[in-house]
């Protein structure tokens, strides 16, 4: 055995090690920084108050009640309108389609979709929707957002479907089970940790979107329910209020997005311990 | 259809009723099977007796799993896979387009290599193929699946876990689940794919006594790799071989005096 070689060798994989700890450490830092600088600031501003006061005025105490019930209302909206639709063309294109030559082409468009910049999409919406309205509104917000969930939908449905393995197809026909009744009563069963997995991680992208919603719900210093009009989120909140001059409205930008931040994390949480029953189950 | 030509099948219409009559169940003639261009099933013709167990055996790829998928159509699952030729399930060409698959497949069940348990609980996997053909009050049904248990010779390890996740039973369980849900649909012929061939030698002992009995009230044709396994359950053994059809006829006779040279070096071991 050479030893001078081998030493080299130790060495080379020693520093090799430290450099991929130093990055880790380094990626982490800035994550770590983040969520601090998020608690730090967001947490002093937390109260009962933030949650039933609306946005105050400069200078006034408030909340951002009318922006939490925005948000909630476009984002359920979207979820609504987009997962069924990314739901049903993901289905089509592993159940029905598997080898067809529209899956690939659906495929391709689906996948410039999921990375398309969500402030195109919102320019398209207001485009279609808002000028020939003629005004912004909270349904122009729900269905950009419903836009940036189908494609996510899409995907997971279908990469959900595609690990369903072929043998409980076969085993479903075996006994005469027609394919709709296979897909809904099997297929869906065996891949539905996976797709309400693919739900969870489609809010939580949306629930951070800002500038689609510029372009749509606009925003709103008051609350409401109506879909018509322009409607507050709490990411067009934090937008506004985090780059005004006023020390209040600061506050309550950091507290909004310490709330979105949990709201997502949760949700990544959420889907996280699903996808690990289903690997264990 | 011409029947003259057949010369191994007796009459497909005997009205002989003895018990040691033999009627075909299934008569398969002149078939053909192609994945995509290339020829997996050469001009088979075979008939497969009513409650009898009729072994397919042969070396891998020799098509025996491929002729079984084709007596349920399971093949039609998949596009560029297509039969020709003629398969006669009590007189009826099932290879003609038109015919509701799924009545086929209720009527040719189908236990497969790997059990495939249905993810819900263990008596939605029964009670699911009975709901799929007939309307019956949730009594009935209780003693169907009940009685589909039992024929699976699983009813008395689970009668007090049914609401549990069929999942959660060891393989030879599921295995039996599988046997069940495939008899609680009450089909006339049984497809066994290497059922065992993923399972211990207890279940496998198991599975094969259930195959045994189930002859009395089913017809069953079963691919096997292992040939005691063969020996021991089937009446009638077809023995295949890239594709052909080289040897049919009863299983101690296969198994003692064959009379193909190719049958006698598979199952003495020399090749496959």
């Amino acid at each position: 055995m050479d030893a001078k070689l081998y030493a080299t060798r130790r060495r080379r994989n020693a520093l090799a090690a430290l450099a991929s700890y130093g990055a880790t450490s380094v990626g982490l830092a800035w994550l770590a920084l983040i969520l601090g600088v998020l608690f730090w600031e967001g947490f002093s501003g937390l109260s009962l108050r933030v949650f039933t006061e609306m946005t105050p005025p400069p200078g006034a105490v408030g909340g951002l009640l009318n922006a939490i019930v925005g948000s909630l209302i476009m984002t359920g909206l979207a979820l609504v309108i987009g997962a069924p639709i990314g739901v049903l063309a993901g289905t089509y294109m592993a159940e029905y389609g598997r080898h067809g030559r529209l899956t690939s082409l659906v495929r391709f468009i689906n996948d410039i979709l999921l990375s398309a910049p969500s402030i195109v999409v919102g320019l398209f919406i207001y485009e279609v929707m808002v000028r020939p309205m003629g005004h912004f509104s909270g349904i122009a917000g729900a269905v950009v957002l419903a836009v940036l969930v189908i494609p996510v939908m899409v995907r997971t449905t279908e990469d959900m479907l595609t690990l369903v393995p072929d043998t409980l197809r076969e085993a479903a026909a075996s006994i005469g089970l027609p394919r709709s009744l296979m897909i809904r009563r099997v297929a869906y069963r065996a891949a539905r940790a996976g797709i309400i997995t693919g739900l969870l991680l489609a809010f939580a992208r949306i629930s951070g979107e800002t500038a689609p919603l510029l372009f749509t719900a606009l925003n709103n210093q008051f609350f409401t329910t109506n879909l018509n009009a322009p409607m507050p989120s709490l990411p067009a909140v934090i937008f506004q209020f985090a780059l005004s001059p006023y020390k209040d409205w600061q506050d309550l930008a950091w507290t909004g997005a310490l709330i979105i931040t949990l709201a997502v994390l949760a949700m990544s949480i959420t889907a996280r311990a699903l996808t690990r029953t289903r690997k264990t189950s | 259809m011409n029947v003259a030509t057949n010369t191994m099948v007796p009459a497909v219409t005997s009205l002989v009723a003895s018990g040691s009559a033999l009627r075909d169940k299934i008569a398969i003639r002149n078939l053909d099977f192609y994945y995509g261009e290339s020829k997996a099933l050469k001009g088979i013709t075979l008939p497969l007796y009513a409650n009898k167990a009729t072994a397919f055996i042969g070396p891998s790829g020799c098509g025996k799993s491929t002729l079984l998928r084709v007596l349920n159509r399971m093949y039609d699952l998949y596009p560029g896979q297509r039969a020709e030729g003629q398969v006669l399930f009590d007189g009826i060409n099932i290879l003609e387009p038109g015919l509701d698959l799924n009545l086929l497949r209720a009527r040719v069940g189908m236990v497969f290599q790997k059990p495939t348990p249905f993810p819900m609980t263990i008596y939605e996997n029964i009670a699911f193929g009975i709901r799929l053909y007939e309307k019956l009050p949730k009594s009935e049904i209780d003693g169907r699946v009940e009685r589909a248990l039992q024929r699976g010779a699983l009813w008395d390890e689970v009668k007090d876990k049914l609401g549990a996740n069929g999942l959660s039973l060891s393989g030879g369980q599921q295995q039996r689940l599988c046997i069940a849900r495939t008899v609680a649909v009450r089909p006339e012929v049984i497809l066994f794919d290497e059922p065992c061939s993923a399972l211990d030698p207890i279940s496998t002992a198991k599975i094969e006594e259930l195959i045994d009995e189930l002859k009395t009230d089913y017809t069953i044709v079963i691919v096997t790799h292992n040939m005691q396994q063969a020996a021991r359950v089937s009446d009638k053994t077809a023995f295949m071989y890239l594709g052909e059809l080289i040897e049919f006829d009863d299983t101690s006779k296969i198994f003692t005096s064959p009379s193909d040279r190719r049958t006698q070096d598979y199952i003495t071991g020399r090749f496959g």
